[in-house]
């Protein structure tokens, strides 16, 4: 029952065959047995959550159902959720019970879904490791001496570790991706504005993104027809019409369903950075993708390299604006002694935030500050444009982006911690995606042996044009079709 | 542009971050490894490139001047850390 399908569990429920109390049972015992080795979950309310799943049943009962009904899910602690403990990972939000849901979380309460838990991450979604978390590191289920990747590290090891059915995650500059890929399953960042940011805790506003992660493709099309839409409460929510992204993957059979899709490999994601034994991963995908119909041309994202600084004058820059918030006076952590109200401030934020969120917004705050602004901020977002015009340029002569989703597999823990600059290289293929505000998604595309002998797991990433996550989901769907990566599971787990 | 132990003062306290003498070090040390990263950009030619602020080309929506949400005082009050008579209670900054 762990390893079943979103689908298949919609129709186990629907029939009766089993209820969401039982199911929610199951996996809340998975969690008591494997949550203190992997450190997964962050905060488990066992009452809230079979409250939701007896309130599924009933509403199973009624006939009143929709295909989540029921299933239980894990939110990342990002999310808002009304009488929750919502804490983004940091001591700043450690007692916070937030006192209303996120838009995100609002939509699968409407759908039905049964909130499991609070998932682990990098404090205020900094990091790419889950290691800067308040509540320590989290185990990569393939091998517990690794990270699962960050920041939703906590929501990566869940949905490996077969935690929860699926769950959510959000992406600044690869957040989701790449833990897909170290952990080995499918997650996917929607394009800009497609789901809202409503009562998600801002990280970096014009590129936070929320979007579902899921063993497969077909997954993560059902988590994303609750989570996108229009939200008037989020001023950046795009309103289009709503979409079901399930539509296309019933087409996705026969010999060649992916005939005459175009496929760009960007020379830049092969080039010097990425190892080879993901390259090889990724080649033989790509292969695949042939056999399918897919033909191969060969883009060109010649400002790659320049994402990661970009990234990094921008992203603080928004943060350190966003985290000013955390003063100490209205909510969060209050420094137990000061003397006036600047060293209430100082010292509050002093021990709220940890090292590397303070690192960020020292260096926001230093490139928004008088004299350096022209010369860091307008700078960085000249180059963004120039960023975001490489994919314009890219997309006229292919359908899709493919490649890498992260430079290697999964790496040990502690291995990077030292090294911010050393961290910041692993969003290498994510981080472009985000400054241009396109949809990205990674699906497991195989396995690499690493040099103790121990197969990690690679994924492929998938980059589409604006709104184009229907078209990337079958892509993904056509591939899990006639490869069986998407459902292998962590011996001994 | 390198920092020196000055700056980071200065940086911390506009961001209202207590940053000790002993930690100023380890701070200016990492900050300098990420600006060293950052410095990749002064070699890109941006001469009348558009700067780009966000990736959708859209506009504020305005909405009509109503009430929207209803007071819940109490309830965002009930996880302050320091209240008295429904107010926020903050060190004296008026003599």
């Amino acid at each position: 029952m762990i390893n079943s399908s979103l689908k298949q569990l919609g129709q186990q429920l629907a029939s009766k065959q089993v209820s969401s109390v039982e199911l929610t049972q199951a996996y809340l015992q998975r969690m008591a047995q494997l949550n203190p080795t992997i450190n997964a979950y962050v905060t488990i309310d066992e009452d809230k959550t079979l409250a939701q799943a007896k309130a599924a049943d009933a509403r199973i009962a009624a006939g009143d159902f929709g295909p989540l009904t029921g299933i239980p899910l894990a939110q990342k602690d990002i999310f808002c959720a009304k009488g929750w403990r919502t804490t983004c990972s940091s001591k700043m939000l450690e007692t916070f019970i937030s006192p209303y849901d996120a838009h995100v979380i609002s939509q699968f309460d409407a759908a039905g879904a049964v909130n499991l838990g609070k998932t682990n991450m990098d404090e205020f979604a900094m990091g790419s490791s889950n290691e800067t978390s308040y509540f320590g590191g989290v185990k990569n289920p393939w091998d517990f001496d690794r990270v699962p990747g960050g920041s939703s590290g906590g929501s990566a090891a869940a949905v490996a570790a077969r935690l929860c059915a699926a769950a959510t995650g959000t992406d600044t500059g690869g957040s989701i991706r790449q833990p897909a890929s170290l952990c080995g399953f499918t997650g996917l960042k929607p394009t800009y504005g497609l789901v809202s940011r409503y009562g998600m805790i801002a990280f970096a506003s014009s590129l936070d993104q929320a979007g579902p992660m899921a063993k497969s493709a077909e997954d993560c099309a059902l988590m994303l027809n609750v989570m996108a839409g229009f939200d008037e409460r989020d001023s950046t929510s795009v309103n289009r019409e709503k979409e079901d992204y399930t539509r296309g993957l019933a087409n996705m059979t026969g010999a060649q369903p992916l005939k005459g899709l175009r496929i760009g490999l960007p020379k830049e994601y092969f080039a010097e950075g990425l190892s080879a034994d993901v390259a090889q991963v990724i080649e033989t995908a790509i292969a695949e993708y042939k056999k399918l119909g897919a033909e191969i041309v060969e883009v060109s994202l010649p400002n790659n390299n320049l994402s990661i600084p970009v990234y990094y004058v921008l992203a603080p820059a928004e943060a350190s604006s966003n985290l000013s918030r955390y003063d100490g006076v209205r909510y969060g952590h209050r420094a137990a002694e000061y003397n006036d109200l600047m060293e209430m401030y100082m010292k509050s934020r002093a021990e709220g935030f940890g090292a590397e969120v303070k690192r960020r917004i020292l260096i926001g705050t230093y490139v928004l500050s008088a004299g350096y602004y022209d010369a860091y901020y307008l700078k960085a977002q000249q180059i963004r444009r120039l960023i975001a015009q490489d994919f314009v340029e890219a997309f006229k002569h292919c359908d899709v982006i493919m490649g890498p989703a992260a430079p290697s597999t999964a790496f040990k823990a502690g291995e990077k911690t030292s090294d911010p600059v050393a961290m910041y290289l692993e969003d290498l293929y994510t981080i472009a995606v985000n400054l241009a505000g396109l949809p990205g998604m990674s699906i497991p595309a195989g396995f690499a042996q690493n040099s103790e002998g121990k197969a990690l797991p690679v994924g492929l990433q998938i980059i589409g044009n604006y709104f184009d996550e229907a078209r990337m989901l079958e892509i993904g769907h056509a591939y899990q079709q006639v490869t069986d990566w998407h459902t292998r599971m962590p011996e001994g787990i | 542009m390198a920092l020196n132990l000055d700056d980071i003062k200065r940086i911390a306290h506009l961001a209202r971050i207590e940053v000790s003498d002993n930690e100023a070090q380890e701070t200016l040390n990492k900050l300098s490894g990420i600006l060293g990263l950052i410095e990749q950009m002064q070699a890109v030619d941006t001469t009348g490139i558009t700067p780009m602020s966000h990736s959708q080309d859209v506009t504020q929506r305005l909405r009509e001047d109503v009430v929207t949400q209803t007071n819940q005082r109490e309830l965002f009050q009930s996880i302050a850390p320091a209240t008295q008579d429904g107010l926020y209670l903050v060190p004296k900054v008026i003599e």
